[in-house]
């Protein structure tokens, strides 16, 4: 089989232009959100092929996973989804605690669920801007980054960083919420709904927005199980299919939410159901919130959770001998990990997120393999793509919602 | 869970070696006859959502009681029953392949080329199977336990020194 570059080379040798017309788009295209490769074979402005190529930014998490211990694997899962990072973080520790037998306190698993959906949040509302910049709205773009500004901040009064955070830990989180972060997150959840509605107002019947996301990208509900789409895209095509309803994990449990669906399963659908995804996270980050004062003064990791050995502020002029207690070595006296496997998964912003560890017993993961959502929904864009112009392909990156540090890994 | 985990058992003898109950229930497959089981599962049984398909490689795991290198790993979701099955095939290293999937879902066709690139376990019946990862021209399959995590600098990707070579003069 010819390569793409040997084609492109012969198409630009020949003197008369042959139908089909192949044309490269990307790996340098402002559109296709970062290093993403599409090689289209068109007849005019319609695609009838497309071949998405990745892999532009593999850095081999898995393989250096295999390489680190439990505590430092989970810093590598802040790089693979950077907007949402928060979440790559849970699935990486509920997989971990599965296969250690953790139980977490119930404040941690409350500011787990809150940091989540702070990140699905922030993530909706990145794909909201980006998504309609594309397709030629420039006002959203401006407001989401107002309010996703505003999530960041909180943020970096949390854990002191704004993309990865590395907030979520084995046996829990880093830290707990201070009453000041406590505050400004309800004085959020207060001022946030109606500016939802500011967004919708916008674009919601935007005669130009409609013409280019109304039947577009339809996908039936019975192909988006076949093509493994997960998240807003599943729910997009009817089926209501939730990490957080099916498989309850952390503290979604007990809050209650609603999961929105759409009817068509066009682009419209989809941006519908994450709207409507943006008020439901604000209304468990308020039940999170209200429920926080139940577990006052509790601990945020669990007790016998593998220490990172984080450096302690010294009072005394010695320094305090190091807790053996829980530190996980290779070939330790203390056997911390027990040989097995575990599967966790998550309903990340963009979909399920899921994590399967094989263990041997010793302090790093034998085999530490992530599901991405985006690596799932780049292979099913040539099927999306079919019979479309080149213009709603834009439209139909954007819908997916992809992150391309999340596909290559 | 208990009643669909014998009747397979049954109808499935020759297939299925064990059953484990781990953090979900796992059956450990044969590779004969292993389409015949998926395909059972898919379409009477209702696992119509293949979570996740991925290898691992076993290559001096210390506390391992099979012979063979590799696993693949199939983790099946039922949508209506929310009942998730973990089903495992193992695979020698001299006899490297492995019965596709692409046929029955769409989505394992990306799945199987990674298991592919990484492992270099091949799938018959899959139409495209390219590396997808990595470059169409690496060597090795990065994946495996007996591939080093930092090459060396005779063994790095040829283009790259190509690369550097053309620019260095």
């Amino acid at each position: 089989m010819a390569t793409y570059l040997e084609i492109n080379k012969k198409q630009v040798n020949e003197e008369k232009w042959e139908e089909p017309f192949y044309l490269n788009m990307g790996p340098q295209h402002p559109s296709t959100h970062g290093v993403l490769r599409l090689f289209l074979e068109l007849e005019g402005e319609t695609i009838v092929n497309c071949t998405p190529i990745i892999g532009y930014l593999h850095r081999g998490v898995e393989k250096l996973g295999e390489n680190l211990n439990y505590n430092q694997a989970i810093v590598l899962s802040d790089r693979l989804d950077y907007i949402a990072s928060a979440a790559n973080n849970t699935a990486f520790a509920l997989a971990f605690e599965k296969l250690m037998g953790l139980e977490v306190p119930r404040r941690a698993k409350l500011l787990r669920t809150i940091v989540c959906e702070m990140a699905r949040i922030c993530n909706h509302l990145l794909w909201l801007a980006t998504h309609a910049l594309d397709i030629g709205a420039m006002t959203v773009f401006l407001y989401c980054f107002r309010d996703r500004e505003w999530l960041l901040n909180i943020y970096e009064k949390i854990c002191g960083a704004r993309l990865t955070h590395t907030y979520v830990r084995v046996g829990g989180v880093r830290q707990d919420f201070t009453q000041e972060i406590i505050d400004e997150l309800y004085k959020f959840t207060e001022e946030f709904p109606p500016r939802i509605y500011d967004y919708e107002t916008l674009i919601d019947v935007n005669r130009i927005w409609l013409k280019r996301t109304k039947g577009i990208a339809v996908v039936p509900p019975e192909d988006a199980i076949n093509l493994g789409l997960t998240g807003p895209c599943l729910r997009g095509s009817g089926i209501a299919y939730d990490v957080r309803k099916f498989r309850p994990y952390d503290a979604y449990g007990e809050v209650d939410f609603v999961v929105p669906t759409g009817k068509n399963g066009d682009t419209y659908d989809r941006y519908r159901v994450r709207m409507e995804e943006l008020r439901q996270a604000n209304s468990i980050i308020r039940q999170c919130l209200d429920k926080l004062p139940e577990t006052e003064g509790e601990p945020v990791v669990a007790e016998d959770a593998p220490d990172l050995l984080m450096p302690e502020r010294i009072k005394k002029p010695e320094p305090k001998p190091v807790p053996k207690k829980g530190v996980i070595f290779r070939g330790a006296d203390v056997p911390v990990v027990p040989p097995g496997e575990a599967f966790a998964a998550i309903e990340s912003p963009k979909g399920e997120l899921s994590v399967y560890v094989v263990s041997d017993g010793s302090s790093k993961p034998w085999r530490l393999r992530v599901r991405t959502p985006s690596f799932v929904h780049i292979s099913a864009i040539p099927y999306m793509t079919k019979n479309h112009m080149i213009a709603d392909l834009i439209a139909i990156i954007g819908t997916l919602d992809i992150v391309l540090g999340d596909s290559d890994r | 869970m208990e009643e669909l985990l014998n009747e397979l058992k049954e109808k499935f003898s020759s297939v299925i070696i064990e059953v484990q109950e781990k953090d979900y229930p796992t059956l450990i497959c044969k590779r004969t006859g292993f389409l015949d089981l998926i395909k059972h599962l898919k379409e009477e049984k209702g696992f119509k959502y293949l979570i996740d398909l991925c290898g691992v490689d076993y290559l001096n795991y210390p506390k391992k009681n099979f012979e063979e290198r590799f696993e693949v790993v199939y983790h099946l979701y039922n949508l209506d029953s929310k009942v998730l099955l973990r089903l495992k095939v193992r695979i020698p290293e001299e006899d490297c392949w492995h019965h596709s999937v692409t046929p029955l879902w769409r989505t394992a066709d990306w799945f199987e080329r990674e298991c592919y690139d990484m492992f270099g376990i091949k799938f018959k019946g899959h139409p495209n199977l390219r590396r997808v990862l990595m470059p169409d021209d690496w060597e090795g399959h990065p994946l495996r336990k007996d591939y080093p995590v930092y090459l060396e600098e005779e063994q790095e990707w040829d283009t790259y020194k190509k690369f550097i070579q053309k620019y260095k003069g």
